[in-house]
């Protein structure tokens, strides 16, 4: 199955599509999967569904950071710089930041409901903002560099005969698998912690 | 402009050759690297929790 191996400053780095774009697909899929934890836990109180909601944000973070590094480096040697003022960039940055916030609020308050509840409303309101952030306003700014920003199109214009289309869907997948799992990971851990306080 | 009259440091050369390939290399590496120290990390609190209980 063969990328286009030509495209303008790309050249062959169109094969990032498979590892940067689902980065901050798994960060958005965990982000909504924290939400809906969230909001479970403001109707339950069940402190499980709060330790859910912190886990997936912390593995989405992972994500996000992985996808600034990469975003920055393959930038480097297409735009020419590691960073630039850009919609797309600087929303992406700054929804990180808030996500940020979110764990100096939980790590500042040392009662168990109470963090709980700030978490989950902190999250409610954050989520919506990250991805007006991410999406709508780069979409909204008048030019980007990025693809599918602004005035630009995105990937799926230069994948002419679909080729590149079959793997990123499947590595995707495999991403989002992958830090849902890790997410379950942590949640089990952070699970077993905060039972051995309570005995 | 061409790619070559772009590149400027040794570095930069190495990552314009053959069609950019290495920089797709070095965005794997990246990903490997930070999983990898994520990992490295849960493992910690893992082994720090065994212990914690062994104690107990």
């Amino acid at each position: 199955m063969p990328a286009p191996d030509d495209i303008g400053i790309l050249a062959k780095t169109i094969r990032n599509l498979h590892f940067h774009v689902p980065m901050w697909f798994t960060m958005i899929i965990l982000l909504i999967v924290s939400f809906i934890y969230g909001l479970k836990y403001l109707a339950s109180g069940n402190p499980s569904l709060d330790s859910l909601a912190s886990s997936f944000i912390k593995v989405a973070m992972l994500f996000g950071a992985m996808g600034l590094a990469t975003g920055s480096f393959w930038a480097r040697f297409t735009w020419g710089t590691w960073w630039i003022e850009d919609a797309k960039l600087n929303g992406a940055a700054i929804g990180m930041l808030i996500y940020l916030a979110y764990y100096i609020l939980r790590n500042s308050i040392d009662d168990d409901v109470q963090r709980g509840k700030f978490s989950a409303v902190y999250n409610l309101f954050a989520f919506p903002i990250f991805i007006v952030l991410v999406i709508i306003y780069p979409r909204m700014a008048e030019t980007s560099l990025h693809p599918a920003s602004g005035d630009t199109v995105a990937f799926s214009s230069l994948d002419l005969d679909n080729n590149l289309r079959k793997v990123f869907y499947l590595a995707g997948l495999g991403w989002i698998l992958l830090g849902v799992w890790i997410s379950t990971l942590h949640y089990r851990l952070n699970e077993i912690n905060r039972k051995d306080e309570e005995i | 402009m061409s790619l070559s009259a772009m590149a400027q440091t040794p570095v930069d050369d190495f990552f314009y050759q053959s069609g950019k390939i290495y920089v797709v290399v070095a965005v794997l590496v990246i990903i490997f690297a930070l999983l990898t120290f994520y990992l490295v990390r849960l493992d910690k609190k893992i082994s720090e929790l065994e212990k914690s209980r062994n104690e107990a």
